[in-house]
């Protein structure tokens, strides 16, 4: 990324942001499980979202589509400001693409009604091109051929690669990832992961919380860490692991790079 | 290696079922005793012996039924008071109501040109009941009694209950206190008072809050009551339903943009109804049967123009068959609920499971 480019970025001015945050917290109730958070997302950037479990960054993740409710400071998602604007928010939720680590998919409709759904009844998509659209989408995720089945005879990897297609659907401007691995069994997680890093390629905006850190040094622009609801250390995927400055970030990576 | 043969044919089968131990072979020669004792008797007493086309006089000396108190009186038991020349009038509507039914049993056929079948339905027999057009003369609701009585008081009873009840529900689930709080109150009052006292109050007391000169049909006010008071089972039934599916469901729907109402109806209910399928059909089945609780407020049911013939000096005594005859018809009604009521459950999860 450019030097200016990422001096504007860091000033939370430019007109390329996809996400900005400004100084955010959130409580759970005492639980002050977001203190201060400031992060911006460049469109095209791909962030990974690491730290131990209870740091805050699913929950993090969560604000951004509104799932969790922020209590203090802002969030900016494409230019529109998250407040209790139910239609802003519904605008928002639109754009932005979620996969969650127990898939959610939908158990009483079929892959293809869980591809068509979205665009249908949110964004008013005539019936054959939604569907045209599922099944390109199904190609992609190498998945075409299940396309009549129901959720529940898929395998966990089968259930998430339609998750990310669910998504895609939608024609996301930005992709978030909860955790989207952690639930599958270790032959599958390859999978899952090399549909994202497909998708990465192509040049979607994608925020990842995942402790795959072979993904993270593969296709992310920036690793952030954190601990304690704030983050600690955010920098290249690179200088993130070769080169950790906080102790609490050198302490989380030799656990879990062994 | 041979099979075991005591395991082939009706013989093998009677030895490993019947009399594999000492208490199985005990408690079998009892049964069959019992059996033998008892049915027999009773094919006699409703087959054989039985009288099917007489008075009640000659009924009288028979050894077996007297199935002439349902042939004889078979019009009034199901059409009570309306009148005689045009009681064809309320079977062509139990007919169509019928055919509605068997027509919208199939899943195929919901959609939307459904609701325009049972409103041309509805009209149908509303005028056919009613009269007053087309020639036909017209007949006061007082005289609206037996069969078609029932299944108008059930019929729409349960199928206005079922989505108050699932309002209910999701108002008891609301994050809007207001909401929350007349969902409560009115599920837990409707609770606490059985269907009898609404039906009194219907009866008696809601008509001294009309202004003068204002009724309302009493048919209707008993309707009423066993709408109000069925939905408030049902929504607790739904709430459960509800309770079952789980955050990342509400969480991926949100997540797509989808607002409370797409999210409910296309994601949450279709899952959490079809979850409580059977104790909704418990709680229609027994609402159904409820509906004879009618006869309190003097509207007169199947069961109550059943007891009006029985209360006839000529067909006294003869209440175990004619009793037989509206049992059967109940057990028709709910029999074929819950056969329909399984059926759905399989057509359902076809496919769906892990």
């Amino acid at each position: 990324m450019k030097e200016q480019e990422r001096r504007k970025m860091e000033n939370g001015q430019s007109d390329n942001a996809m996400v900005e945050i400004i100084e955010m917290h959130k409580w759970f109730g005492e639980f002050h499980v977001l203190q201060g958070i400031d992060l911006n997302v460049q469109k095209g950037e791909r962030i990974v979202i690491c730290g131990p479990s209870g740091s805050g960054k699913s929950t993090l993740i969560r604000c951004i589509n509104r799932l969790e409710e922020h209590q203090k400071g802002r969030i900016i998602v494409d230019g529109t400001e998250l407040t209790n604007n139910i239609k802003n928010i519904e605008k928002i939720r639109a754009e932005v693409g979620m996969v969650f680590q127990h898939f959610n998919l939908f158990p009483h409709l079929t892959i293809i009604d869980n591809l068509t759904l979205g665009p249908l009844w949110v964004r008013k998509v005539p019936k054959a091109e939604a569907e045209e659209t599922a099944m390109f989408y199904l190609e992609k995720v190498h998945i075409a051929e299940q396309a009549r089945k129901y959720p529940g005879q898929l395998s966990g990897g089968q259930q998430q690669r339609v998750a990310i297609a669910r998504s895609l659907c939608m024609k996301p401007k930005l992709m978030l990832f909860d955790e989207p691995t952690s639930a599958l069994d270790p032959e599958m997680i390859k999978e899952v992961l090399d549909v994202m890093i497909e998708l990465a390629r192509e040049g979607m905006t994608m925020l990842v919380v995942t402790h795959e850190m072979g993904f993270a040094k593969s296709v992310a622009h920036r690793v952030l860490f954190m601990d304690f609801g704030q983050i600690v250390e955010a920098n290249t995927p690179v200088e993130f692991f070769d080169n950790p400055q906080h102790d609490r970030t050198k302490l989380f990576l030799s656990q879990i790079l062994h | 290696m041979k099979p075991p043969v005591t395991h082939v044919g009706v013989i093998g089968w009677v030895k490993g079922n019947l009399f594999n131990g000492t208490l199985n072979s005990i408690l079998s020669i009892a049964t069959l005793y019992l059996l033998w004792k008892v049915v027999p008797p009773l094919i006699r007493w409703a087959f054989i012996d039985s009288v099917w086309h007489t008075t009640g006089k000659a009924c009288k000396p028979a050894a077996g039924a007297c199935w002439s108190v349902i042939t004889e009186n078979v019009r009034f038991i199901i059409f009570g008071f309306y009148p005689y020349d045009s009681q064809w009038r309320p079977l062509v509507a139990m007919l169509v109501l019928f055919g509605l039914l068997f027509y919208s049993q199939n899943r195929k056929h919901w959609k939307k040109h459904l609701v325009y079948v049972w409103i041309a339905g509805l009209f149908t027999m509303g005028l056919l009941m009613k009269g007053g057009l087309f020639g036909l003369s017209p007949v006061e609701s007082t005289k609206w009694s037996g069969l078609p009585l029932t299944l108008l008081l059930s019929v729409f009873g349960l199928t206005a209950a079922y989505p108050l009840g699932v309002i209910l529900a999701l108002g008891r689930r609301s994050k809007m206190p207001g909401v929350k709080w007349l969902s409560v109150t009115y599920i837990e009052m409707i609770r606490g008072v059985p269907l009898i006292s609404l039906l009194f109050m219907s009866a008696i007391i809601f008509p001294l809050f009309l202004p003068e000169g204002v009724t309302i049909n009493k048919i209707l006010r008993a309707q009423i009551a066993i709408i109000l008071f069925t939905a408030a089972y049902i929504a607790e039934v739904v709430r459960g339903g509800l309770q079952a599916i789980s955050l990342g469901q509400y969480e991926a729907a949100e997540s797509m943009g989808l607002n409370f109402y797409q999210t409910m109806r296309l994601i949450i209910l279709p899952q959490a109804l079809k979850i409580v399928i059977p104790p909704t059909v418990s709680i229609l089945i027994s609402a159904f049967k409820d509906t004879s609780l009618v006869v309190i407020i003097a509207l007169w049911d199947l069961l109550k123009t059943t007891q009006s013939v029985l209360a006839n000096p000529e067909w006294m005594g003869f209440s175990p068959e004619a009793y037989l005859f509206v049992a059967l018809l109940y057990f028709a009604g709910c029999f074929s609920m819950s056969g329909y009521s399984r059926k759905l459950e399989r057509e359902l999860s076809a496919g769906e499971q892990q």
